[in-house]
C-alpha cells in the first residue's frame, strides 16, 4: 500500500508552528498551577521571615556561626571530598582496566546507595561498640585489654565517614557515565597520540567529567544536609538538627524559620557556584557511536590490587553493614515479624507506589508544558519546582502544615463536614510533601529523557496534525518510557527510605518501615529495628541493580 | 521493563490501599504518645478486647505532638496525650491543649503526688534519673547526690547524653528549682567540666561506655538498666552487670523521676472513651505490664513491682511539683546550652 504525506510548503509550516506553539496553553497553565503548589511552603516559610523576630533568636543567632554553621560546613567538605574521592576512583577503575571480580563490583560499587545513612550509622556504632562482635571478639576471645571505643565514630569525622560511604555511589555512578561514554572517543584519542592511562585520566577523562562529577557531589550534599537520623544519634549540631531544636525544644518556629531560611540560601549560593563555575562546560560525543569498551589488562598483581581497592569499598560500604542488619533481623524476627509487621511493609510499598506515580505524572506535566510552549523561559522557571530537594524535610514539614491546615479550617467554615478536618487528617498532607520533596528526582529523569530523545519528533508528530495529548500518548511518552521507569524507580526508593516528613506528617496507625526502623532505634532496640531497615534496603538494591542495568545497556 | 498498563494497576492498587482503613461508626480512642514500646501495643490490644473502643495512634516527639495539637486547634482528631515526661504535658496544659477530667476510678488509682491537681493530667509510670558506676573503679559512697558529680575530682569521668533530651532537661530544671539558679549553673559548668566525652548516644550507650572504660560515672534512666539486664544480648547484660546504681539525694530532697503521664486533650472529640482508656492505663492490669515488661515504676500503689525493680530497693522521690519544673524547662535549656553542654 502506498502512503501519501502531505504536502506542505514552507509557509503553511510556518503557520502551523505559530499555531501550535502560542506560549500560553493548557499545558502552560497547568504547569503554572503546579508550579504555585509546589512553592506554597516556601511562600508560607517566607511570609515568617518576615513577619516577627523569634522570641528564641538571642540564643539561637549566636550558635549559627559558633556550631551550625561550622560542623555543617566541615561535614559538607569532608563528605564533598570523600565522595569525590572514592566515586571518581572506583569508576575510572572498573570503566578502564580489566580486573578479577570487575563485572560484579561494578555494581556492587552502587550498593550502599540502598542504605539510608541513619541506617548505616546504627548498623556501624553495633559493629564497633562495646557490646559489638568486633569488640567482644578481641576481648573474650584475644584476651586483649582495650580501654575505650576501638574507633569512635560518634563525632565530626565519623559522621564524615558514615555519609561518604553511603553517598559516594551517586558520584560513582555519574563519572562512571562520563568515562565509558561521553568522554570515550576523546581517551581513546590521548591514548593513540601515546598518553599514558594516567595522564589521560588526569588531562582528559576527569576535566571532562566534571559537570557530571559536580552533579553527583551536590546530590551528595543535599542529603547530608537534609539528615536527621544520623547527625542526632552523633550529637552533631548541624543545621537540621538546630531547627529541630529551636522548633520544637524550644517551641519557636520563627527561629526555626530562619535558621531554615539562611540554610536554604547557603544551599542556593552552592548550587549557583556549581552552576558558574561550569559556565558553558558541557561536553558531549557528538558522533553517536557507542564504542565497545576495550579496557586496559595490567599485570596481574596490579590486577589484585585493583580488585583489592574496589572490594574494600564495598565491605565498608555494604557488605559489613549489611551483615550486621541481616544477623540482627535473623536474631529478632521471632518478636519482631507477625501480621501488623506485615501491613507495614504493605502500607509503605503502597505508599511509596502512589507517590512515585503521582510525581512522575506532575515531573511529565512540567516538561511537556515547556516543550509545547516553545518559550525560551520556560524550563528555567520551572526549575523552581526542583528546589524542593534541598530543603530539608523538617521545614517543608513546617511549611506544608500551617497552609493546608488552615485550609481545612476555612473549608470547615465554609461547609461543615460533621467537625473533620479534610486534608490534614488523611496521607494527603504526606503526599503533598513528597510532591514538594522529591519533584526534583522525577523531574532530572524525564528532563534527561526528553532532552535525549530530541524535540524533532514530537514537531513532526505535530505538524502532521496530531494534539499535544495524542503526541504525547503516541511520541513522547513511548520515546522516554525508560526515563519513566528509572524516574518511577529512584522516586519510589527515595519515599521507601524518606524518614523526616513521614514522621511528622503521617495519619493515624501508619507506620512506615523507615519510621518503624527510627522508633525502634531510638527507643534503643536498635537489632530489633533491623528487619525494618532490611527490607528498606533490600527495595533500595532491586532498583539500584535495574538503574545499573539500564545505564548498561544503553551504552 | 514495566508497561503503562502495569504502572496503571499500581496506581489503582495503592489508591484502594491507602482508601482502606477509613470510616465506620465504630467506637474510637486518638492517642498522641511519646511512648513507643512495644509493651504499649499489647496494652491497646487488651483495651480494645476489653471494651470494644478501638486505639488509633500516632507515635512521635512530645514537642512535635504539642505542635500538631496546637496547630489542629479545636478540630483535632486527637482525644488523649501521652509523654514520656510530665514537664512536657504541663507545656500542653499551659498552652490549653488539655482539658480537666474528673474520675474517681482515676483518683483511686493515681495518688495524688503523680496527677495534676486540676485534673488536666494523670501519671502512669516513673522511671528514676539515676547515676551509675563502675563498680570497680568507684568506692561505694563517694557519689550521694547529682551535685557531686560536678565535683572537679571526678574530671574526665563522667558520662551523660545529649542536652537536647527531654530527661536531662527536666532535671536540670529540678536542679534550678531545689538549688537556685547561680548554683545550678555552676553546677553545668561543673558537670561539662567532668565530661568524659562529647554528650553523644542513648542512655544505654552511656552504661557501654563505662564498660568500655571510657568513664567511670553516667547518669541514665532506670528502666534502661532493667532492660539491658534482660538483654538477649551477653554482652549487654555483661556491661550492665558490672555497674553500681545510685539512688542520688536520698538524704535530702530525693532522687529526680520522669513521669510519664497522659491527659485528655481540650476538644477530644471521643472524651468518655478517653477517659476510660486513662482509666484502663492506670488500672491494675497495665500497670503490670508496665512495671513487668518495661521495668518502669507504676504510679498505682496496688501494684506490686517486678522482681528487678524489688531488687534495687526502696528509693526517696524528689516530691518537687511537676509543673513548676515543666515551667523552668526553658531556662534550664539555656543554662545547659550556655555551660556547653552540647
Amino acid at each position: 500500500m502506498e502512503v501519501t504525506a502531505p504536502r506542505l510548503d514552507c509557509s503553511v509550516i510556518k503557520n502551523r508552528l505559530k499555531k501550535r506553539y502560542i506560549w500560553w496553553n493548557g499545558w502552560v497553565f497547568a504547569a503554572v498551577l503546579l508550579l504555585l503548589v509546589v512553592c506554597t511552603p516556601v511562600f508560607t516559610l517566607l511570609t515568617h521571615l518576615v513577619s516577627s523576630p523569634g522570641t528564641h533568636w538571642d540564643q539561637v543567632g549566636p550558635k549559627i556561626l559558633d556550631s551550625y554553621l561550622k560542623d555543617t560546613l566541615i561535614l559538607l567538605v569532608g563528605v564533598a571530598f570523600f565522595t569525590f574521592l572514592l566515586g571518581t576512583s572506583s569508576a575510572w577503575l572498573v570503566s578502564s582496566y580489566e580486573f578479577p571480580g570487575r563485572k560484579y563490583l561494578e555494581w556492587l560499587l552502587i550498593l550502599p546507595m540502598a542504605f539510608p545513612s541513619y541506617m548505616m550509622a546504627y548498623s556501624y556504632i553495633g559493629i564497633l561498640e562495646y557490646t559489638g562482635p568486633v569488640h567482644s571478639f578481641l576481648r573474650n576471645s584475644l584476651g586483649w585489654e582495650i580501654t575505650g571505643p576501638l574507633i569512635d565514630l560518634m563525632n565530626l569525622p565519623g559522621g564524615i565517614f558514615i555519609f561518604s560511604i553511603t553517598l559516594f555511589p551517586y558520584v560513582y555512578l555519574f563519572a562512571r557515565t562520563s568515562f565509558v561514554s561521553s568522554s570515550r572517543e576523546i581517551q581513546d584519542a590521548a591514548a593513540l597520540l601515546g598518553a599514558s592511562p594516567v595522564r589521560t585520566f588526569f588531562s582528559v577523562a576527569l576535566p571532562m567529567a566534571r559537570p557530571a562529577l559536580a552533579g553527583g557531589i551536590a546530590l551528595a550534599s543535599m542529603e547530608v544536609l537534609n539528615d536527621y537520623g544520623t547527625v542526632k544519634y552523633f550529637g552533631l549540631n548541624t543545621f537540621t538538627t538546630g531547627i529541630f531544636r529551636a522548633w520544637l525544644t524550644l517551641g519557636d518556629l520563627d527561629s526555626a524559620i530562619k535558621l531554615a531560611a539562611i540554610l536554604t540560601t547557603l544551599v542556593l549560593a552552592l548550587l549557583w557556584m556549581e552552576y558558574y563555575q561550569r559556565g558553558n562546560k558541557r561536553w558531549s560525543s557528538k558522533s553517536g557511536r557507542t564504542v565497545p569498551p576495550h579496557r586496559i589488562c595490567p599485570s596481574k598483581p596490579v590486577q589484585w590490587v585493583f580488585t583489592g581497592v574496589c572490594l574494600l569499598i564495598v565491605l565498608l560500604g555494604f557488605l559489613f553493614p549489611f551483615s550486621q542488619l541481616v544477623y540482627w533481623a535473623i536474631k529478632t524476627a521471632h518478636k519482631v515479624i507477625d501480621a501488623s509487621f506485615g501491613m507495614i511493609v504493605v502500607k509503605s510499598f503502597s505508599l511509596a507506589a502512589g507517590s512515585s506515580v503521582l510525581i512522575v505524572f506532575m515531573a511529565i506535566v512540567l516538561l511537556y508544558a515547556v516543550r509545547v510552549s516553545g518559550m525560551h523561559g520556560m524550563r528555567y522557571v520551572t526549575r523552581i519546582a526542583s528546589l524542593g530537594y534541598a530543603i530539608p524535610g523538617a521545614v517543608i514539614a513546617v511549611g506544608i502544615m500551617a497552609p493546608v491546615i488552615g485550609f481545612d479550617k476555612w473549608l470547615l467554615r465554609v461547609a461543615p463536614l460533621d467537625g473533620k478536618l479534610l486534608l490534614s487528617s488523611g496521607l494527603f498532607m504526606l503526599l503533598f510533601a513528597y510532591l514538594v520533596r522529591f519533584m526534583a528526582v522525577g523531574y532530572n529523569a524525564i528532563d534527561t529523557g526528553f532532552q535525549k530523545a530530541g524535540k524533532d519528533i514530537n514537531d513532526a508528530s505535530r505538524m502532521l496534525g496530531f494534539n499535544t495529548w495524542h503526541t504525547l500518548w503516541k511520541v513522547d511518552l513511548p520515546l522516554i518510557r525508560k526515563s519513566i521507569a528509572a524516574a518511577l524507580l529512584s522516586v519510589f526508593v527515595d519515599v521507601i527510605k524518606e524518614l523526616p516528613l513521614t514522621l511528622i506528617l503521617r495519619p493515624f496507625n501508619f507506620h512506615t518501615l523507615a519510621t518503624k526502623a527510627f522508633d525502634m532505634a531510638t527507643n534503643e532496640q536498635i537489632a530489633e529495628s533491623a528487619n525494618a531497615s532490611l527490607i528498606v534496603i533490600l527495595t533500595g538494591i532491586l532498583p539500584v541493580v535495574l538503574l545499573n542495568r539500564i545505564i548498561r545497556k544503553s551504552h | 521493563m514495566f508497561k503503562s498498563r502495569s504502572l496503571f494497576h499500581i496506581a489503582i492498587v495503592s489508591g484502594l490501599l491507602m482508601a482502606c482503613g477509613g470510616g465506620n461508626d465504630e467506637q474510637v480512642v486518638n492517642v498522641y504518645t511519646h511512648r513507643h514500646y512495644e509493651a504499649d501495643n499489647e496494652l491497646y490490644r487488651k483495651f480494645t478486647d476489653e471494651t470494644g473502643i478501638r486505639v488509633n495512634v500516632i507515635n512521635a516527639n512530645a514537642d512535635e505532638l504539642i505542635q500538631r495539637l496546637q496547630s489542629e486547634g479545636p478540630n483535632s482528631p486527637a482525644d488523649v496525650l501521652i509523654t514520656v515526661d510530665g514537664g512536657r504535658l504541663n507545656r500542653a496544659m499551659d498552652k490549653g491543649l488539655l482539658q480537666a477530667v474528673e474520675s474517681e476510678v482515676l483518683n483511686a488509682n493515681v495518688p495524688a503526688e503523680f496527677r495534676e491537681p486540676g485534673g488536666h493530667w494523670y501519671g502512669m509510670t516513673y522511671r528514676a534519673r539515676i547515676i551509675v558506676h563502675a563498680t570497680d573503679r568507684v568506692k561505694p559512697g563517694e557519689i550521694k547526690n547529682y551535685e557531686d558529680l560536678a565535683d572537679p575530682k571526678w574530671k574526665g569521668k563522667v558520662l551523660v547524653r545529649s542536652s537536647e533530651h527531654v530527661y536531662n532537661q527536666s532535671l536540670t530544671a529540678s536542679m534550678l528549682l531545689a538549688d537556685g539558679e547561680e548554683k545550678t549553673a555552676a553546677w553545668a559548668k561543673g558537670l561539662v567540666a567532668n565530661f568524659a566525652r562529647d554528650p553523644k548516644g542513648n542512655d544505654r550507650d552511656q552504661v557501654k561506655a563505662i564498660a568500655a572504660g571510657e568513664g567511670d560515672i553516667a547518669i541514665v534512666n532506670s528502666y534502661y538498666i532493667g532492660l539491658m539486664l534482660h538483654s538477649e544480648n551477653v554482652e549487654e547484660k555483661k556491661a550492665a552487670e558490672s555497674i553500681t546504681l545510685v539512688f542520688p539525694n536520698q538524704d535530702n530532697r530525693g532522687t529526680h523521676v520522669n513521669i510519664s503521664a497522659a491527659g485528655v486533650t481540650k476538644y477530644a472529640p471521643n472524651r468518655e472513651n478517653a477517659v476510660k482508656f486513662l482509666e484502663f492505663l492506670s488500672g491494675a492490669t497495665a500497670q503490670e505490664v508496665f512495671a513487668g515488661t518495661n521495668f518502669e515504676y507504676p504510679v498505682n500503689p496496688t501494684v506490686p513491682l517486678s522482681e528487678t525493680l524489688v531488687s534495687w530497693g526502696t528509693f526517696k522521690k524528689d516530691n518537687a511539683n511537676v509543673s513548676e519544673i515543666g515551667r523552668l524547662n526553658d531556662q534550664a535549656v539555656i543554662i545547659m546550652e550556655d555551660a556547653g553542654w552540647k
